[in-house]
């Protein structure tokens, strides 16, 4: 059996999504993909057109729905297509972080970055921290209980023996 | 200087005002209720004690007319006062469209007959905004920072995980009936996102999952914004700490930026806006 497989039973592969604006992360997300850099699969990339945009509503979402880290990656201060998306989108992360802390959400879960369209090895590197970092939280089996997102992790036997066996 | 009912019928017979909200004698001892007058005959209704909790600022944000040309008189205590400033900044109201019928307070109490917990580190005793004064200035006591925020500490202190299981646990009893998004002065939209449905952003079913999602949007939507009243909580009839959330939003706000909400009707919401030099440590 192949060691890279992302089906490969062994692992828990988190699903990761990313809220990220067009001008820069994408950009750079694109750029990385181009440079034919490597990382991690886990990230669902779902682009917007500034981090202004977005509302907090999308990271709760994006929980519900079965996420297990949540990133939002926007352009540098002073970057922005915009003009100033990003620096609104700084101030709500500041407070709607404390918020999350404070309902019990582990904030290495939800994170927020700034890259560039140049940065495309930036992406690569944060995209691989970040996954081995939610793999080492594993799943986020609080919210998925609370939302009923069916992932039977915990009756999961990622064994060997049984995933040997179920594959004969 | 004149007593409330003077003031009442005065405004109402010289036709300085439209109309005058305050509180009225409720029907059992301990409760009071509105009393909306519009003539000078009703101004002997209204009273002030200690069992008037209530904000009358909400009715000013539910369909009332304030569009007449002659102003709405309302009977407001120090924390109430926050409230019409922080809609006057929100331009929701202009300053002449509000008779402020100030009180002085000592502290009212809560629906167990216990002072109410707002009361507690309260320094607003008498309203900071007003065209006429019921009563004499009342001193501010010195009340210790520490206090005001010792309940948000608690739960502070506790791990991310045990904050989890506190809050489920509370959100469970939520069965979505929005007492609290009725009660507060500040939860003005006419369209509240929670009512949204295509798409659905908030699950609206009294299950954990919406439930939670609920709550962080309310505590969002009025991180900056909130001044304290406490009607969110006092309409929970699930008895939720919801006054917790705000709190720390508040908290968060003035560590941050400094802001508290309803003080200064020319200040701006610190969520409307933004500086260069805002904090980043925790971006990557």
């Amino acid at each position: 059996m192949p060691e890279e497989n992302i089906n490969s039973k062994k692992e828990f592969q988190p699903a990761i999504a990313a809220f990220v604006c067009t001008w820069c992360t994408y950009t750079g997300a694109d750029l990385a993909g181009t440079s034919r850099l490597k990382y991690e699969p886990n990230v669902r990339i779902m682009r917007l057109p500034c981090t202004g945009r977005i509302d907090y509503n999308l990271i709760v979402k994006a929980l519900e729905k079965g996420a297990d880290g949540v990133l939002v990656s926007g352009c540098h201060p002073n970057d922005c297509h915009y003009n100033a998306g990003n620096f609104h989108a700084r101030r709500r992360f500041t407070i709607f972080r404390e918020l999350l802390n404070f309902v019990g959400i582990d904030l290495r879960r939800v994170q927020f970055s700034w890259v560039s369209a140049a940065e495309g090895a930036k992406w690569a590197d944060l995209i691989n921290k970040f996954t081995s970092e939610i793999k080492e939280l594993g799943p986020f089996t609080e919210y998925k209980k609370l939302s009923g997102v069916s992932f039977p992790i915990e009756e999961f036997d990622f064994s060997e023996e049984t995933v040997e066996a179920s594959e004969k | 200087m004149s007593t409330l009912n003077q003031i009442v019928k005065e405004l109402l017979q010289s036709g300085k005002v439209s109309s005058a909200i305050g509180y009225a004698e409720g029907t059992i001892p301990g409760k009071v209720q509105t009393i909306i007058a519009k003539t000078p005959e009703q101004a002997e209704k209204f009273i002030f004690n200690s069992f008037c909790v209530n904000n009358l600022v909400t009715y000013l944000t539910r369909g009332f007319k304030l569009t007449g040309e002659k102003p709405v008189a309302v009977v407001v205590k120090g924390c109430d006062a926050r409230s019409i400033i922080a809609l006057i900044q929100e331009n929701q109201l202009t300053r002449e469209q509000v008779y402020i019928i100030g009180v002085a307070c000592n502290g009212v109490k809560d629906k167990d007959g216990n002072e109410a917990v707002k009361c507690r580190a309260c320094q607003s005793h008498t309203p900071a905004v007003y065209d006429t004064l019921v009563g004499e200035p009342v001193e501010e006591k010195p009340v210790n920072p520490a206090e005001a925020f010792k309940d948000v500490e608690k739960l502070e202190s506790m791990s991310v995980s045990e904050r989890w299981e506190f809050w489920n646990k509370e959100f469970e009893k939520c069965i979505r009936c929005y007492a609290c998004r009725q009660a507060c002065p500040l939860c003005y939209c006419e369209r509240c996102v929670v009512d949204k449905t295509t798409p659905q952003w908030i699950d609206s079913s009294a299950h954990p999952v919406g439930n939670l999602s609920w709550h962080i949007t309310r505590a969002f939507h009025l991180a900056g914004r909130c001044t304290g009243c406490g009607e969110c909580e006092r309409a929970c009839h699930q008895n939720i700490p919801l006054g917790l959330l705000n709190k720390k939003m508040s908290k968060e706000i003035f560590k941050n930026f400094g802001y508290r909400a309803g003080k200064d009707m020319n200040a701006k919401p610190p969520l409307t806006e933004f500086k260069i030099e805002d904090k980043e440590e925790f971006i990557r």
